[in-house]
Parts: C-alpha cells; sequence; structure tokens
C-alpha cells in the first residue's frame, strides 16, 4: 500500500474548485432600462411642462413633529429633464457593460429606480405638495400584513413545503380576530384567535401535503378558495345581522418616548399600532430562528435535503409540520392587521390579494426573511404611492396607478434583481 | 465493535430483496460486501442502518440484539454510514453539516457552530484530511465531500463504519487513498463493511469477502481469489471480462468538433475550448470523472445546450445551433446517461418508447394518425432483436428492469439510419449480462462504419471499448490517447495531469 501514498492528488484536497465563468451576454436589463428611459422622455420632457403647475413639493415633517423639517419644491420641469437625461445615460452606459461582456452592478439597477421614482414623483405632484411622512409611514402599515404573510411563507418553504396557502391564513385571521375581539372586548384576544386560525389552515396544508401527498399547489389554492368561502358565507350568515359581533375595538397607534421624535425616520417606524411593533420582532425573531439555531438548522435541511436529514436521525415530517404550523401562525398574527389595526370590522375577501403579493415577495426575497421583508415594503410603498397619489390629485388615473404593485412584482419575480434559488426539495414531498 | 447480522429477510411486496442473509464482521476488520446492482446489498445495509425494518432476523453489535426504529438509533449504537449518494446538505458549510442532529448549543438556543468546526478540525488532523470547516459542500469536489461524510459518521463514533459503492464517483487516485483511509480506519479497531461490485477494489483491501446475489448469500471468497472466481461467484456463470473486438477499421473523419465551448445557466463555463475528430468505424471513449463537462458535452452535441460556441460538423454538414430534431434527422442517435428521467417515459408502454423520437412522419404516423399495427410489428420486431425480457409491448417502461430499460433506449437509437452513435454512460447501474450485451451492440454499431462516442466514469468499461480516449477535466479535454493507454496514465490524466508524449503522435 506505501506506493499507493505516493499518488497523492494533484490539488489540496479541500480547495473549492473555481469554476471559470463567462457573461452571458442578457440584453433584458438594458432593454428595460431603454423602455423606462424613453417612458420618462415622453412624460417628465414632453409632457412636463406646466399643466398644473412649476413646482413639485415635498413636505418632509408633520405639522405636530417636534423639530421641523423645511418643504423642498423641486422646479417639475427641470428636474423632469435631468432625470430623463441621467435615466438616458444609465440605460446607455448598462447596454455598453453588456456589449462588453460585463455584470451589471445591482447599485446601477437601485440607482436607475431610485432616480425614476423621483423623477416620476416630481411630475405626478406638480403643482402639489407630497407628504413624504405620510408616504412613508403608510407603506410601513400597509406592508405589515404583506411582512407577516411572507415571514409565515418564508418558514414554511424554507421547511420544504410550497406555501400558496398565506391568503387564506390571513383572512382566517382576519376574519377570526374580529370575532374573537368583538365578543370578547379583548383585541389581545383577537390576536391569538388570528394566530390559531392561521395556524389550523396550515395544519390543512402540513397534514394534506405531508400525509397525504397531495400536490402541494393544489392544496394551497383550494385552501385559499374554502376560507375565501367560508368567510364570507359566515359574514353574511352571522357577522351582517348581528353587528355586535363585528365591531372589534383598533389598536390605537402608539408614540414611542424619543424615537418618535427623530425626523421622518420617528414617525414613520414608532408612531405606528402594537402589530408593526411585534411585526419588527418577528422578522429579527424568525431569521435568528432560521440561521442562528439548531431548530433552524434542521429546519432548512429538512427543505434543502430531507434524506440527509433523515439519515442523521431528524424527523422530516415532525419538523415541516411545526415549521409550516409555526409559519401559519406568523401569517395568521398578519391577518389580524386588516381588522384590529386597520379597518375595525370584517368584510368579505378584505384581504384582496395580499397573500399572493406577500407570495411575490417570499419570492423576490429569494426565501429569507429579511430580503422577504425588503421586498413587501417595495410591494406596500407601491401600494401606499397609488394612495398619495389619488389624495393629491395627480394626473394618473387611479385604475391605473391600482395595477402599480402587480407591475413591480411582475418585474421584481422575472428576475430583475439576482436570481432566486428556491430551497432544493421546496415542493417536493419526503417519501423513504 | 463485532456486528452479526443473523437471518435478514427484507421483503418489498412479492419482491424478496434479502432472504435470509447472515453476516459477522469482527472488530477492525473489513469485510467486502461483493454483489451486482440489484442484488440487495444496499437494502441489507439500509436495514443495518434503521432506515428499513426487516421482517425476519436480528442485528446484533457485541453480541447484544440491537432494535433500530430509526437512523437515529443505529447512529447511537454505533453504526455509520458513508452513503453512496452523500447526504450532506448542500448550501450548508462542512460543519454545519457535521453537527446536523447532533447539535450543540450555547445560551439561547444559539448554534454552537465553533465546537463543530473544532470537532471537524480534530477529526480532519487524525486522518490527514485538510479540510477547511466553514467551506460550503457544493464548493467541494466529491472526493473531498466523502471526507466530509467519513467525519461525519465519526463525529459520532462510530464503531462499524458503512461504505456504501464509495468508489463510483472517485478518481483511480482517490480510489487507492480511501483504501489507505479504509485500512487506517481498521486500524485504529472500526470494523468496516465495504459495499461494492468491483472486483479489483475488493481484492485490495478486504479481509474478508461476502458474496451474494439475488438478495442470498451465495458464499465467501478470500482476497487472493482471482478476479474470474470473483465473478463467477457473483453473476451465477462464467463471465466474459473483456470485450471481443477486432482493430477498427477506419473510414475518415465523420464527426469534427472544433474550439466547443460551453456556458451553462449559471455563467459557468463546463466545457472549456475542447476539440477532437471521430473517424467513422471507430469508438472514441470520454473518460473522466462525473461532473467534469461530459454531460454537457453530449448535450451540446445533441443539440439540448443553449449557450454553445464554436463548431459541430458531421460528414461536413455544420450541427451546431440546430434544433434538435434537425439533428436527429441528421443521423445523431443518442443514448442519455439517465434512463429514468431522459431516455424513457416510464409511463409509456415499449412500443411507445420505441417511437418516442418517430412522431414526425411516416412509417409511425400516416395523416396525423398513429399507425398503431406498423408500431406493434416494430415493436415486436426490435423486442425479439435487443432480447428484451419483457410481457409483450404493451408493457410499460418502467416495469422493466434497468437492463431492459436501457436495451430499450438502445433499440430506439439503433434503428434509425445513423451517422453517429453517442451514448452516455450506457451500463451505469445495468448487470453484468447487460453490460455484456450493450457492450456488444457497441462494437456491432462501430463495426458497422458509424463513428461512436461512449461516455464513461468506468474506467473499465472506457478500457473495454474505447479505440481511442479523450480525458476530460474540468471541462477540458486533457488529452487524446489509444486505447491501450494503461490505466496509471489514465488515473493521472483524469486528475488534471497532461498525457504523456503519445497525444503528439496522434
Amino acid at each position: 500500500m506505501s506506493t499507493l501514498t505516493e499518488s497523492n492528488v494533484p490539488v489540496p484536497a479541500s480547495a473549492p474548485i473555481v469554476k471559470p465563468t463567462a457573461q452571458i451576454r442578457s440584453w433584458k436589463i438594458p432593454i428595460t432600462f431603454g423602455g423606462f428611459s424613453v417612458l420618462s422622455l415622453i412624460l417628465f420632457v414632453l409632457f412636463g411642462r406646466g399643466q398644473r403647475g412649476e413646482l413639485s413639493t415635498f413636505r418632509l415633517s408633520e405639522a405636530r413633529d417636534l423639530i421641523q423639517l423645511p418643504e423642498v419644491a423641486l422646479p417639475t420641469f427641470a428636474t423632469g429633464v435631468f432625470v430623463a437625461i441621467v435615466l438616458v445615460l444609465l440605460a446607455a452606459a448598462s447596454a455598453w457593460l453588456v456589449y462588453r461582456h460585463r455584470k451589471i452592478p445591482i447599485v446601477l439597477t437601485i440607482l436607475f429606480a431610485l432616480l425614476f421614482l423621483v423623477g416620476f414623483l416630481a411630475w405626478a405632484a406638480s403643482g402639489s405638495t407630497i407628504p413624504v411622512p405620510g408616504l412613508l409611514i403608510g407603506t410601513v402599515t400597509l406592508s405589515a400584513p404583506l411582512i407577516f404573510g411572507a415571514l409565515g411563507g418564508v418558514m414554511s418553504e424554507r421547511a420544504g413545503v410550497v406555501n400558496v396557502a398565506i391568503e387564506a391564513q390571513l383572512l382566517a385571521g382576519a376574519f377570526s380576530s374580529a370575532v374573537v375581539a368583538s365578543a370578547t372586548g379583548n383585541p389581545y384576544l383577537g390576536l391569538l384567535a388570528a394566530m390559531v386560525a392561521g395556524a389550523l389552515v396550515s395544519m390543512v396544508l402540513a397534514a394534506f401535503a405531508l400525509k397525504y401527498l397531495v400536490d402541494q399547489v393544489i392544496v394551497g389554492v383550494v385552501l385559499n378558495v374554502l376560507v375565501i368561502g367560508l368567510t364570507s358565507f359566515l359574514y353574511s350568515q352571522v357577522l351582517a345581522p348581528s353587528a355586535n359581533l363585528n365591531s372589534p375595538d383598533v389598536f390605537p397607534r402608539l408614540n414611542i418616548p424619543l424615537l418618535s421624535e427623530i425626523p421622518i425616520i420617528g414617525p414613520v417606524l414608532f408612531r405606528q399600532t402594537i402589530i408593526v411593533y411585534v411585526m419588527y420582532v418577528a422578522v429579527a425573531v424568525v431569521y435568528f430562528g432560521l440561521f442562528r439555531t439548531k431548530w433552524g438548522l434542521r429546519v432548512r435541511a429538512v427543505g434543502e435535503h430531507p434524506q440527509a436529514a433523515d439519515t442523521v436521525g431528524i424527523n422530516v415530517n415532525r419538523t415541516r409540520f411545526v415549521a409550516v404550523t409555526l409559519g401559519g401562525v406568523i401569517s395568521g398574527f398578519g391577518g389580524a392587521y386588516f381588522t384590529l389595526g386597520a379597518v375595525g370590522a370584517f368584510n368579505k375577501e378584505m384581504t384582496n390579494g395580499m397573500g399572493f403579493i406577500a407570495l411575490a415577495a417570499v419570492i423576490f426575497g429569494q426565501w429569507h426573511p429579511i430580503k422577504a421583508t425588503l421586498a413587501a415594503l417595495l410591494f406596500g410603498f407601491a401600494t401606499n404611492l397609488q394612495n398619495v397619489l389619488g389624495i393629491i390629485g395627480s394626473p394618473v388615473p387611479s385604475e391605473f396607478m391600482l395595477m402599480l404593485p402587480y407591475v413591480v412584482t411582475i418585474f421584481a419575480v422575472a428576475g430583475f434583481v439576482g436570481r432566486s434559488r428556491a430551497p432544493a426539495a421546496d415542493g417536493k414531498p419526503y417519501i423513504k | 465493535m463485532k456486528l452479526e447480522l443473523r437471518g435478514i429477510t427484507k421483503r418489498f411486496g412479492a419482491l424478496v430483496a434479502n432472504n435470509n442473509i447472515s453476516l459477522t464482521v469482527e472488530p477492525g476488520e473489513i469485510h467486502a460486501l461483493l454483489g451486482e446492482n440489484g442484488a440487495g446489498k444496499s437494502t441489507l445495509m439500509n436495514v443495518l442502518y434503521g432506515l428499513y425494518i426487516a421482517e425476519e432476523g436480528e442485528i446484533l453489535l457485541d453480541e447484544v440484539v440491537q432494535k433500530f426504529a430509526g437512523p437515529g438509533d443505529a447512529m447511537n449504537a454505533g453504526i455509520g454510514m458513508v452513503h453512496q449518494h452523500f447526504m450532506l446538505v448542500p448550501v450548508f458549510t462542512v460543519a454545519e453539516n457535521v453537527v446536523l442532529g447532533h447539535e450543540q448549543t450555547t445560551f439561547g438556543g444559539r448554534l454552537d457552530l465553533s465546537a463543530a468546526r473544532a470537532k471537524v478540525r480534530e477529526i480532519s488532523d487524525r486522518f490527514g484530511f485538510d479540510i477547511d470547516p466553514d467551506a460550503l459542500i457544493e464548493d467541494l469536489p466529491v472526493g473531498v465531500q466523502q471526507r466530509v461524510e467519513i467525519i461525519k459518521a465519526l463525529s459520532q463514533d462510530a464503531k462499524v463504519l458503512v461504505f456504501d459503492e464509495p468508489t463510483a464517483v472517485l478518481t483511480p487516485q482517490e480510489t487507492d487513498e480511501l483504501m489507505i483511509i479504509m485500512r487506517q480506519l481498521a486500524e485504529s479497531g472500526t470494523s468496516i463493511v465495504f459495499i461494492t461490485h468491483k472486483l479489483r477494489e475488493v481484492r485490495a483491501v478486504a479481509d474478508r469477502i461476502t458474496v451474494i446475489r439475488l438478495g442470498t448469500v451465495v458464499g465467501e471468497a478470500s482476497p487472493t481469489a482471482t478476479n474470474a472466481e470473483l465473478a463467477s461467484l457473483m453473476v451465477g456463470r462464467a463471465v466474459e471480462l473483456t470485450v471481443h473486438k477486432n482493430a477498427p477499421e477506419l473510414r475518415g473523419t465523420a464527426l469534427s468538433v472544433k474550439n466547443l465551448t460551453v456556458i451553462d445557466a449559471r455563467n459557468q463555463i463546463v466545457v472549456n475550448n475542447v476539440s477532437f475528430d471521430v473517424q467513422a468505424g471507430e469508438v472514441l471513449a470520454i473518460a473522466g470523472v462525473q461532473g467534469n463537462g461530459q454531460t454537457e458535452l453530449t448535450e451540446a452535441l445533441i443539440g439540448l445546450q443553449h449557450h454553445v460556441t464554436g463548431s459541430i460538423e458531421l460528414d461536413g454538414k455544420p450541427l451546431r445551433g440546430y434544433s434538435v430534431r434537425h439533428i436527429l434527422d441528421s443521423g445523431v442517435g443518442f443514448v442519455p446517461e439517465d434512463r429514468t428521467e431522459d431516455g424513457l417515459i416510464a409511463d409509456f408502454s415499449i412500443a411507445e418508447n420505441l417511437m418516442l423520437d418517430r412522431s414526425s412522419g411516416a412509417p409511425f404516423v400516416k395523416a396525423g394518425n398513429l399507425q398503431l399495427g406498423f408500431r406493434a410489428r416494430f415493436a415486436a420486431d426490435k423486442i425479439h432483436e435487443f432480447d428484451i425480457r419483457s410481457q409483450g409491448s404493451d408493457m410499460e417502461a418502467g416495469r422493466l428492469s434497468g437492463g431492459n430499460q436501457q436495451k430499450v433506449v438502445l433499440a430506439r437509437e439503433l434503428s434509425r439510419d445513423l451517422r453517429l452513435f453517442v451514448a452516455a454512460q450506457p451500463t451505469r447501474g445495468l448487470d453484468v449480462g447487460s453490460i455484456e450485451f450493450v457492450h456488444t451492440r457497441i462494437i456491432e454499431t462501430r463495426d458497422s462504419g458509424i463513428p461512436v462516442i461512449v461516455v464513461s466514469t468506468e474506467l473499465d468499461e472506457v478500457v473495454a471499448l474505447a479505440d481511442r480516449i479523450a480525458v476530460m477535466y474540468r471541462g477540458e479535454i486533457v488529452g487524446i490517447v489509444p486505447g491501450t493507454t494503461p490505466r496509471a496514465t489514465l488515473g493521472l490524466m483524469m486528475a488534471g495531469e497532461h498525457a504523456p508524449a503519445t497525444e503528439a503522435a496522434l
């Protein structure tokens, strides 16, 4: 055997394989940039001059703030022209990079998007004032259910169960929190009921997916339809006749001392309801749980390579069941936002597709709790922008603005910000 | 630790995978379990590891009867397994994989990875492995991944280690090193069960050999037995270990590949500037360890890869950039490496599978209608010609044995008028009888004047079939050498060392 030792491997044993890479020319980004540049030229330059006013004002403080920031007034047309020119230059730069087989840095994409946004806001707000704190406060508030839903989705999918039923979990949470909070007069019990309801929906998903090996997407879709039908039926048969079952107390906004007085950030992050504060904690807890604990390592293992987990003595289906159920708890809690955090009463189909946007945030956020949260914030911003522009009376038809979150979702999911890689065993039942 | 299996019987429905198997492994012994693919070796080991529960029989460790409800129990009892398909999470680090299932935690349930890293370093130093605990598994070469598997088992204080076909993915050099590691382990008192179907390895390392066939122990052999003795014990009859073939009758260059580069979806250059020619009437074998670009090269030939540059010419006509349909119509026959995924549709009948690539026109389809009568006659012919053991041409292909499935694929590809035949891993997972059959058909194809490319990771197969051998390493062809090149040279080339001067002579 001694002769064998001499023929040792020529490479150090643990040297990672560095595969050479080559940049395949993809014109997706330059073409999109080009499209938006042309759009900005048409909107900001051709139709930019003086229909409604010469100035676009951005208000940075609210009336009750201690520290008042001055309003920023931009000349509408000049801003539009400047933005349009820079956008054209950025598009040209991206085309040049692709032509030279170079990678387009993500910073370029972000810069492009931000600039377009500034240009668009300046154009849309010409002759009127955009309340920036209001825009951002609404963004965080509207994102809350999206973030809870996305966290629930991340939890479930990291364990290897596709969760299309986020919509159902949100809706079930909304319904039961309204009923329980009204019946008991205690909104905190409503929150608890929302978690239970979300968990129940998840358990049905988990049971069918893990025990009966039904296609997970189909179970998810069926659950969505089922919960919409069930809550709508109960609403019209039970809640509508007896209004005292559908009038929960709404959580007030709690101002956190000192922190809430920081300019811009304070009102946005620290003048929210308890649901939003719980959301901050939930994001941190889910991140810590998935990436820093033993439990999280096991959850990710069963989502990536269940057989490997099984061979080291981890019960795959139990781990998945627990993760999916916890995901339902989180999503269900988010459902309470609709009734206890915002409207103050349950309405038919009041989640209005937010569960699907949350699912998009999961994918856009690459199955990572923090990235998914950022994605959800982006979608929340798009939704709230539509509200704000509607209020200040911008020239864009509100029907068009209603499309915005979905358009952003499509661009996001189409892979404009990096390729998403799902957990390897996502959606695949584990059969020994 | 002494391991004893007594009268293990495991059934799957009507199939008896293990029939009354008894086996003893002494402490510090390397006990080889030799048998063909499908003989029941892996089933037996999965019973031992608690993945399957046996209907009858018992497992004893140091004379104590064990009851395993799952792999966790087996591990706690001191049994470790190095799986054929590594049980490692690709996106986790080495340390995370090693501790998975036995994690230590610190305050607040935090994962204590520093303890895990220390453990990896300690074991890896003991055996001279040189492994970075923080490397991601997916970035490591397979040989190193296997060492992580070994570390994983040892970190649980395994006293009995089972190696399930451990050499299937290794270069000859890595195989030699594994043998040394196994020896080291045995000397430190670990009992080793070494499952394989490769005779050479058994004879190199085993202390004792148990041969199983069709789920039953058919005998014990000593490592001094000859290859022929072991083979006949394993197969149950005398086996031809070599393929009979005459010198190739070369009829001029048919396929010419120049500067072929393939870039995959992750922007990696998986085939890098590869050039070679194949003459009509010869077999060019493409050797190399799995994952060095062979798959992508064959897929590029058949038109399945999207980002391909360079040129591919068959009989002077370009093929690169054309549709798969066009390439098939140009006379390229293709046996894909994964026959159950890419070669067949398991739920289709044999007859349907035989016409899969012929649905575009006569004689199988006329005026949009399947010619069922013709298809049935065709299928009956091919079943006879290729000796496909089945219950008729209506039988689902998925219910055939691996060997017969491969015969269906071969029958389909070889029944067209071919100008080039590409076979990727044509005998992977097949029994010896089927391997003989496939090899014979490949040589017959060559002798009929068709250029043949065979991709194989098995050096035995490469040496048996090839007239010339191209060795691939990390997407490049290291060298093209004659079929008579010694194995040691080929082994070095498979690890990336350049070929000796013979290359220039060709």
